[in-house]
């Protein structure tokens, strides 16, 4: 009996240090995640509540300037206020690619995991690993190729001309198109990946089920496949639009300076603008808006997991 | 890579088909051709005279009752049943009643608002059908349906697939490989091999006059023997066994036999007996099975052959192995085989 105890003992004694020991596991991540990311973040926070100094930088003194600076812009002359048009066309138009990019990478993303998934089990990682290229290289490198596409002297143009359709070259470049282009095409992958992870489960005997109880081709897909791959579907939203909303270096390279979104402004207040408290509020800004997102996919999960059990 | 050869098959209406087979002898492939999830790349599909054969199947009047159920998991037991009634644009209300009907036909009642996975396979297996069963099809095929359930609950479904065929009226187009299943359930059977329907009729046709050497092996247990045809006037011939004695027996209907044919008994049409026996043997084996005993002899001619019997309540056991024995069988028993 005695030794029975002392060896549940011993195995209770073991568990815990079981335990203790996986926690320090992920201590490296942790810390990692803390220093680059939580604490900085903070800093942030702190910051958009102080004044800019003249040449970047704070003063350590109360403000909500700032706060007050992202919505609202005060006449110079007279002190009237108005709301800040330019930031929040900023703001509205980071929202608007960021979704319009979701959709369209989304209309792309799904033939085109339902192609891979539909593919024999054997050929499926090659089109996964097709579809992975493109991160071989810098997003920069890649950016810049669209440009050479789509500028007034580059592919389409000089081709279109060429072919005598044209005379003069189509503006596309620094537009929102080009920013969607360019966006749709960086984030394509991440829609693809989540989807394709969803539809590689689902059970094809299922879309063969629907078509025997005379479900036509666009039934089968609003009532068997998308119902059944929405985690996938959500997840790739999430994945292409939390970024998008925050992205730089494409706006920046073919938005040209008029087009600008939300990370750009936030550059701009960093940088030439010397207005660090207003990048900083504009930051939480950008944030609360992801989070709001966030706070939909996870409700939407929820769902999607109670329903399942 | 040809999985069908050559099949012509007439299922009639209100009838209880099935096609039974080993696994890979193309009875799947047939149903799934009926159910238009394949296209025949030769021949022809009729479906109350109309050719069906390239038609999708969400336009033909068949229902499907897969292997696997396949039941959406999205979606309720009553929204599962109610699916083809609304891809069909009938009316909620509609949908709902038949819905209710079918959960009443199928006994499942209070599971009507439970999700599919929280449900038993037999209670899955009764959703399958009375989904397939709510659009009223023509046809319903059922795809080795009770291979997944325990064997009592099989004997019950095999029962209760019977109940609803008759109370429906619909086709019934069944796959198994299981020979007791079709035998018990069917109207009539085609026995499939090979890509190739080697015979069809009903169970009793199917067993006491088998076609050829595969359709007697594969339903039942039988005893193969080696003859020659030593005359023949129109169905009546007369053949030597190999093992030495002759007889006259009377080929189905367009038969013909000629030189060495192969012939089976059934074990149990065939009996031990002292004297005036057919054919002669040693004892080598006594088999006792509850409700029979089989004997398993060594002809003198060198073949196997085994005789089953019912054991009774004073059957005594006289018999050793070893002991020379020999079997008698009435002719009719004799079935020629085709080559």
């Amino acid at each position: 009996m005695l030794t029975e105890t002392a060896g549940s003992g011993r195995v209770e004694a073991e568990e815990r240090r079981k335990v203790r020991r996986s926690w320090l596991l992920s201590a490296p991540a942790l810390t990692v995640l803390f220093m680059a990311a939580s604490g900085p973040l903070l800093i942030v926070l702190v910051y958009s509540f102080l004044e800019p100094a003249e040449y970047g930088g704070v003063v350590w003194k109360f403000s909500d300037e700032a706060w007050f600076k992202v919505v609202f812009q005060r006449d110079i002359f007279d002190g009237t206020l108005s709301f800040a048009d330019a930031h929040l066309m900023i703001l509205w138009r980071s929202v608007r690619i960021a979704f319009l990019t979701t959709l369209t990478t989304l209309a792309f993303g799904f033939p085109t995991a339902y192609f891979i998934a539909t593919r024999p089990a054997s050929d499926r990682n090659i089109w996964l690993f097709l579809i992975t290229i493109p991160f071989w290289t810098n997003l920069l490198i890649r950016t810049f190729a669209i440009l050479e596409v789509i500028r007034n002297e580059g592919i389409i143009n000089t081709g279109l001309k060429l072919a005598g359709i044209i005379d003069q070259p189509i503006q596309m470049l620094y537009s929102d198109f080009a920013i969607m282009v360019g966006m749709t095409y960086v984030y394509l992958p991440l829609m693809v990946l989540p989807l394709y992870a969803s539809m590689e489960r689902l059970d094809f005997r299922l879309v063969e089920a629907a078509y025997d109880l005379y479900a036509s081709r666009l039934a089968v897909l609003r009532r068997i496949i998308v119902p059944l791959v929405k985690p996938g579907i959500v997840a790739g939203s999430i994945l292409v639009f939390v970024p998008a909303l925050g992205a730089y270096v494409t706006p920046r390279v073919l938005g040209g300076g008029k087009n600008m979104m939300l990370g750009n402004l936030i550059e701009l207040q960093f940088g030439a603008g010397r207005n660090w408290s207003l990048g900083a509020a504009l930051s939480i800004t950008l944030l609360a808006i992801v989070m709001i997102v966030l706070l939909f996919y996870v409700r939407a999960v929820q769902r999607a997991s109670e329903a399942r059990q | 890579m040809q999985a069908l050869d050559d099949v012509s098959v007439t299922i009639r209406e209100n009838e209880f088909f099935t096609l039974l087979g080993p696994s890979g002898c193309g009875k799947t492939t047939l149903l799934r051709l009926i159910a238009g999830f394949d296209q025949p790349t030769r021949g022809t599909i009729l479906l109350q005279g109309q050719d069906i054969s390239h038609l999708p199947p969400y336009q033909r009047s068949v229902n499907t009752v897969f292997q696997s159920y396949a039941l959406f998991p999205h979606m309720t037991v009553a929204e599962n049943i109610g699916f083809g009634l609304e891809m069909l644009g009938k009316p909620k209300s509609e949908v709902r009643e038949t819905a209710d009907r079918m959960l009443k036909l199928v006994r499942m009642e209070e599971l009507r608002d439970r999700r599919t996975d929280q449900i038993s396979g037999g209670q899955q297996q009764r959703v399958a059908l009375a989904r397939a069963l709510a659009p009223r099809p023509k046809v319903l095929l059922l795809d080795e349906p009770l291979s997944a359930l325990d064997y009592k609950l099989r004997k019950e479904m095999q029962i209760e697939l019977k109940r609803l065929q008759s109370e429906t009226g619909i086709t019934f187009i069944f796959v198994t490989h299981d020979q007791e299943e079709a035998l018990t359930m069917s109207d009539r059977i085609a026995v499939m091999h090979a890509g190739k329907v080697l015979q069809i009729g009903s169970p009793r046709e199917i067993y006491d006059h088998p076609a050829d050497r595969f359709v007697a092996d594969f339903i039942g247990d039988t005893n193969f023997l080696m003859a020659e045809v030593l005359a023949s006037d129109g169905r009546q011939v007369r053949l030597r066994l190999a093992s030495g004695p002759e007889i006259a027996v009377e080929l189905p209907e367009n038969r013909s036999a000629s030189g060495r044919v192969t012939v089976a008994i059934r074990p149990e049409h065939a009996r031990l007996a002292p004297d005036g026996a057919a054919l002669n043997g040693t004892l080598e084996n006594i088999v006792y099975l509850g409700t029979d005993t089989h004997y398993h002899v060594r002809l003198d001619g060198g073949e196997a052959f085994v005789v089953r019997n019912q054991n009774r309540r004073d059957s005594t056991e006289a018999l050793q192995a070893g002991a020379p024995v020999g079997i008698a069988f009435e002719p009719d028993s004799v079935q020629v085989l085709r080559d």
